[in-house]
């Protein structure tokens, strides 16, 4: 099985060139892969942001809109991340609001500290599935917000739910959507903040 | 190794035998190289077994008093030394024990004999391979003792690091960046060897060796290749990007500054579930050959197996998501994950069905290697329906986190891949040392270890089906009973290490010799052609397969 008498002697190693091409080529997985990794941060982001996947909520325009006679009751929930000193909560617990009407909602954020602090907000809803079709007009999520030391602010944000929730049977049951947001304080923001009040200070 | 002085007497310049320590550190030579992994996961198995070992101990009884011992009586250091033992078990276990022993160990050693190569395409990328995971290893139990938690010693997150418990929040030490080094430099020495195997397997065959005429277990190699070239540089970003957040400002998985968390699990089990069949695959391939030597018949439906490890292979990549049902999925995600995840167990039947096919009808000797290989595939199988209960998003939803999950894949990887690695150590032992070990010592262990492991998990299913969550130090009382019964079970399985160390010992250095083909008629793969050990270089002149 492994010798022919006519044979010459040892065969030749085969051929190193085709190795080291292959080799090569097998080694452009590895760039592209991790570039895929990263390239999955962007993607991520957009795929929430289509498909409302996680609670991602929608932009909304405020133009007009067919209203359904279905209601649905939006909860608002505020949290703060630990390192945050603000009181934030909803002014009002809930609002019962018509399938395609504008819905206008009122938070409350308080610094009790004696220094300035930016923050900002993330946001989700849930029911997740319901994040689709949760349209925000105007909301204070969307900039990083300021509070100087001490002061109270009302934090609007406009909303409606896309008529297109009656079509999907997905959402027959949803009856309450909770919108919630956590505020984190934007710590370069707040860094920058800080400096240049040092800077007016010595001026 | 020990008859080298008078095997090359005819040495020419261009062969040299090197002699020593240079014959280790600078090795080119695949089989040479094969051994060093081995030893290498040996050590790594033994550091990884002990570290269970305490955790056997401390669970054996509610409350916690045996860890305080080495805190110095610091209760919430023993907590946190609890969680680095279970992060150091998992990590030590995957990458330094089942994946050097199977891929770098007998992968290195017998697929380019088998497929009749003189040796790796690659020599010198091997030996790259093989020296980057000491380093890997040591800056891993680096990390075990500098700062991990706030004062505490140690990263205790878990091996799957998820942020943010693994960010400067939860572990501020540099416990987790040696962590993240380690597990880049192990991640690199992989890839180097998947690009090695690849050519060397496409590239290398003999004259004859068709892919379709290729052994199982060079397949299972080649695949499992493949799965480590496309997995392994995802697992890489995404613990770049954890080094990055950690170190230098950027918030990849900070939701503070627009991060999500939720990225690093999608970006982590990308990786992490093909990585559990790159731990699986090369056992499938060395059971196969396992099982079709003692049943003495050729393995039943030679190009389904082979075909099914590719379908299993493509199919790891895209069931990611049942590691997370938990994280708030929509029904629809969770219904395509869940059939996905269901549609491996078709492939995975095939294998099962066509062992046992093999067995059927055959003369079956059961000498310690086929003993391994029988209790692998009912064991096997045991994890892979548990694997299917879990696949159930409702059902996962209350076994997520639970000793269920703990149960399902250690019946799968401490009974699967490594019941694969024993037998293959039984199998090969002769053939890689010219010594055969004694066959009622080896069954001895075989036994020991079986009732030692199954005392161990089998009450973890009933642990976890009654809601005991994993990765806890403590636990009510009334879980004590399957506690103490899992410990006992760990300590049978330790004797049964005991044993089988003073079995290799015994073996390496009284073993009788073995000659070419211990197994007879039934052991047909090209290494059974060669003398045991096989000279220095084989197949200067390529073997033709008819």
């Amino acid at each position: 099985m492994t010798d022919d008498d006519a044979d010459p002697g040892p065969k030749p190693v085969p051929a190193q060139a085709g190795n080291t091409r292959l080799a090569l080529v097998l080694a452009l997985a590895v760039p592209a892969m991790v570039a895929l990794s990263f390239a999955a941060v962007p993607l991520y982001q957009a795929f929430c942001q289509v498909t409302g996947f996680g609670g991602t909520t929608q932009r909304g325009e405020a133009a007009s809109r067919p209203v359904l006679d279905r209601t649905i009751k939006v909860r608002f929930a505020a949290n703060t991340d630990r390192a945050m000193p603000w009181d934030f909560q909803p002014i009002q617990g809930s609002q019962t609001i018509r399938i395609g009407a504008n819905g206008l909602a009122f938070y409350e954020a308080h610094n009790p500290t004696g220094q300035a602090i930016t923050g900002t907000a993330t946001y989700n809803v849930t029911p997740f599935k319901a994040g689709q079709y949760f349209a925000k007009v105007d909301c204070f999520c969307f900039t990083e917000q300021t509070l100087t030391a001490g002061q109270r602010m009302d934090m609007p944000v406009s909303y409606y739910i896309d008529p297109a929730i009656a079509r999907d049977p997905n959402l027959d049951g949803v009856e309450e959507i909770t919108l919630s947001y956590t505020f984190f304080v934007d710590e370069r923001a707040t860094e920058r903040l800080r400096s240049q009040d040092a800077n007016d200070a010595a001026d | 190794m020990a008859n080298a002085s008078a095997a090359d007497t005819a040495a020419t310049a261009h062969d040299d035998h090197p002699r020593g320590l240079k014959r280790y550190l600078f090795s080119t030579n695949h089989k040479d190289i094969g051994v060093m992994y081995l030893w290498f996961a040996v050590i790594a198995g033994i550091i990884g077994f002990v570290m269970s070992l305490l955790m056997r101990i401390e669970l054996a009884e509610p409350g916690v008093q045996f860890l305080t011992a080495f805190t110095s009586g610091n209760e919430d250091a023993a907590y946190h030394l609890y969680n680095v033992l279970v992060t150091g078990h998992g990590l030590v276990m995957i990458f330094f024990m089942v994946m050097p022993a199977m891929i770098g160990g007998f992968g290195n050693f017998f697929v380019p004999i088998m497929i009749g190569a003189p040796d790796m395409a690659f020599p010198r990328m091997n030996n790259i391979s093989f020296w980057l995971l000491p380093p890997a290893l040591i800056l891993l139990v680096l990390s075990l003792f500098v700062e991990g938690g706030p004062g505490l010693n140690g990263f205790g997150g878990g091996w799957t690091i998820y942020p943010p418990l693994s960010t400067k929040l939860g572990h501020p030490g540099p416990s987790m960046d040696l962590a993240i080094l380690a597990l880049h430099i192990a991640g690199a020495s992989s890839i180097l060897g998947a690009i090695n195997f690849i050519t060397t397997i496409l590239n290398m065959r003999a004259p004859g060796m068709t892919l379709h005429k290729m052994p199982l277990f060079a397949w299972s190699v080649l695949v499992t290749a493949f799965l480590l070239l496309l997995s392994l540089p995802v697992l890489a970003g995404a613990i770049t990007m954890l080094l990055t957040d950690r170190n230098f400002g950027t918030a990849f998985f900070n939701p503070a500054e627009g991060g999500d968390p939720v990225l690093f699990q999608h970006l982590f089990w990308f990786f992490g579930h093909p990585e559990v069949y790159i731990l699986i695959l090369p056992g499938f391939g060395m059971i196969s050959h396992i099982i079709s030597t003692f049943a003495r018949k050729p393995i039943f439906g030679y190009l389904g197996m082979a075909y099914a490890m590719v379908a299993i292979g493509f199919i790891g990549f895209i069931v990611w998501a049942h590691h997370m049902y938990t994280v708030g999925l929509d029904v629809d995600t969770k219904a395509y994950f869940l059939f996905a995840t269901m549609v491996i167990a078709v492939p995975t039947g095939i294998k099962v069905f066509s062992w046992i096919a093999t067995m059927w009808g055959g003369s079956i000797d059961f000498k310690t290697p086929m003993l391994f290989a029988v209790a692998f595939i009912a064991l096997f199988t045991v994890g892979g329906v548990t694997g299917v209960v879990l696949a159930n998003a409702g059902i996962d939803q209350a076994m997520h986190d639970t000793y269920y999950v703990v149960a399902h894949f250690h019946y799968v990887l401490s009974m699967g891949a490594v019941f694969a690695i024993f037998a293959g150590f039984y199998y090969w032992v002769g053939k890689m040392s010219g010594r055969q070990y004694p066959e009622w010592a080896g069954q001895v262990h075989f036994w020991i270890t079986f009732v030692g492991v199954n005392i161990i998990f089998f009450p973890q299913h009933f642990l976890g089906a009654a809601g005991m969550p994993r990765r806890y130090v403590d636990y009510p009382d009334a879980y004590a009973l399957w506690h103490q019964v899992s410990s006992w079970g760990t300590y049978i399985t330790a004797i049964g290490l005991v044993w089988f160390l003073g079995v290799c010992v015994y073996t390496l250095t009284r073993g009788r010799r073995c000659g070419d083909n211990p197994w007879g008629q039934g052991a047909t793969t090209l290494e059974w052609t060669l003398a045991s050990p096989p000279p220095f270089h084989q197949f200067n002149q390529l073997p033709r397969i008819k």
